[in-house]
């Protein structure tokens, strides 16, 4: 029996690799500048802190890198399926791929250089570079602002389902809403008193998770007046969903206004709250236990 | 059994498994819980309540709960509750429960009230927390009252629902205005799942107990 095969004479074979190479770098110089100069000042989160500001580059940088890999990827793909379409004739087996020292070198090489000066850029930002870290950095923060010490400090409590914040520097007032001085270096402490939460200020560049009877510290300097959202992200019970608040950046005349009208407000209930302190996890009453 | 006979009784299975799978899904599509108008009408509309130590009837008749009276004047077992929009809604709370007492004392005050609260016809300005047995708390509307237990050792104390007003009850009183439509959750924030860890689950995480939804229409 005679297997029906292909004979491929000696005609003329197209530079494919070089092809695809020219194809790539193209569309890779049109995608980057595009990517950073068009897409970058629209990505999350934003700046509204100094935080969310260097996650924002982050994040352009990371697309950025990105789409040559993804061009390549695409390039390869759809030249393969245009170029070296079979037509008709049947198909038989191709030379047997072996392995190709250099091209491996190179890609072991090239990914290695990606991935540890990714790694070395983002632990300068984190922790040379830093005004502090908008991530939780539990009890004891590697990454911290220079001049910690003129923060203003916020208590975050994270409860079954809402948030509720404490401002030590105002006579220890708890609130149901956060409002924040603009232009201020800001210093969460992110706690619970139940479940574990998860405090996602997202346009402040903050997500610390709240867990009971930890103190979980995170930094934002804050740059511009705005809106920010505030959610939970982590699965906390029937109303996760519904764990949602919407604070301000203001001015600092502003803010003193508001939470001075805010311990006006709570003065009745002031003397019942605990003492300030670095978690918040009273003894459950009665029936609680 | 013949080729037509085998036929005809696999068809019937089929048919009766679909039919029962029919029935699962229909029925769970349309099984919504009761919800309860307030009376009267925009802008002034009314809402009773009360509160109970333990609901008395299946499916879980050891849990604290939360009824709504209907404009008929029946109790109901539902916590979603029906008010006009751009209204001022006046909530009458009948409190049969004694305390548990608030986990975060913060919510011992009285947030997003219109005029004075009152316990048994007094005004008061906010609640000491450990005297809390409940709160009717409206997150999105920035409302919340803590709600005074009835004292541990008070006499004819209410054992089932529906409770009574001759059984012994702290009768409280407060008034709220409603926004635009939607609809909105609302919850007890005090952990007064008697029998669940730190007393925050079972009825605290159950619609129809500690938990409800407001419907602003």
């Amino acid at each position: 029996m005679t297997i029906p095969h292909t004979e491929v004479g000696p005609v003329r074979v197209p530079h494919h690799w070089l092809r695809m190479v020219v194809i790539w770098a193209v569309l890779s110089a049109v995608a980057i500048p595009l990517i950073v100069l068009v897409l970058g000042p629209h990505l999350p989160p934003g700046r509204m802190t100094s935080e969310a500001g260097s996650q924002r580059d982050a994040n352009t940088l990371m697309t950025a890198l990105l789409a040559p890999i993804v061009v390549s990827v695409l390039v390869f793909f759809v030249y393969s399926i245009v170029v070296f379409r079979e037509h008709g004739t049947a198909i038989v087996d191709g030379p047997p791929l072996r392995g190709h020292v250099p091209m491996q070198t190179a890609w072991v090489l090239f990914t290695s250089i990606i991935v540890v000066a990714l790694a070395a850029w983002g632990s300068y930002t984190l922790i040379v570079s830093s005004h502090g870290s908008g991530g939780g950095q539990g009890p004891d923060p590697v990454a911290v602002p220079s001049h910690r010490s003129h923060d203003l400090v916020v208590q975050v409590i994270g409860q079954q389902w809402s948030w509720t914040y404490r401002f030590p520097a105002y006579n220890g007032v708890e609130t149901d809403h956060l409002e924040l001085p603009n232009n201020s270096p800001i210093e969460f402490h992110v706690t619970s008193l139940d479940v574990t939460h998860s405090f996602w200020a997202y346009q402040l560049g903050v997500k610390a998770d709240a867990v009971p009877g930890v103190d979980n510290v995170a930094f934002v300097h804050t740059r511009d007046p705005g809106n920010f959202t505030i959610r939970c992200a982590e699965l906390c019970g029937l109303w996760h969903g519904h764990m949602f608040q919407t604070g301000n950046v203001v001015s600092a005349a502003a803010f003193k206004s508001w939470v001075g009208s805010e311990q006006k407000a709570e003065a009745p209930n002031l003397r019942y709250l605990p003492r300030y302190g670095r978690s918040y996890f009273p003894v459950p009453f009665r029936r609680a236990g | 059994m013949n080729r037509a006979g085998r036929v005809l009784a696999v068809s019937a299975g089929i048919a009766f498994a679909a039919a029962l799978v029919t029935y699962y899904i229909v029925s769970y599509l349309m099984m919504t819980p009761p919800s309860v108008a307030a009376t009267g009408r925009a802008p002034h509309a009314r809402l009773t309540l009360q509160t109970v130590a333990s609901l008395g009837f299946k499916p879980h008749p050891d849990w604290v709960s939360y009824l709504a009276q209907n404009p008929q004047g029946k109790w109901v077992h539902g916590t979603i509750l029906k008010v006009p929009a751009h209204s001022l809604v006046t909530v009458t709370v009948y409190q049969y429960d004694t305390a548990t007492g608030l986990r975060n004392p913060f919510w011992g005050g009285f947030h997003g009230t219109v005029g004075p609260v009152t316990v048994n016809g007094k005004a008061i300005k906010t609640l000491d927390p450990s005297l809390a047995s409940h709160t009717f708390a409206i997150p999105e509307l920035g409302v919340s009252v803590p709600l005074e237990g009835v004292a541990d050792k008070a006499k004819n104390q209410c054992s089932v629902a529906p409770c009574t007003l001759s059984q012994a009850h702290n009768t409280v009183v407060f008034s709220f205005r409603t926004g635009k439509r939607g609809t909105y959750r609302w919850q007890c924030f005090v952990p007064c799942a008697a029998g669940f860890i730190l007393g925050f689950g079972g009825p605290m995480q159950s619609l129809g107990y500690m938990d409800g939804l407001l419907q602003v229409v």
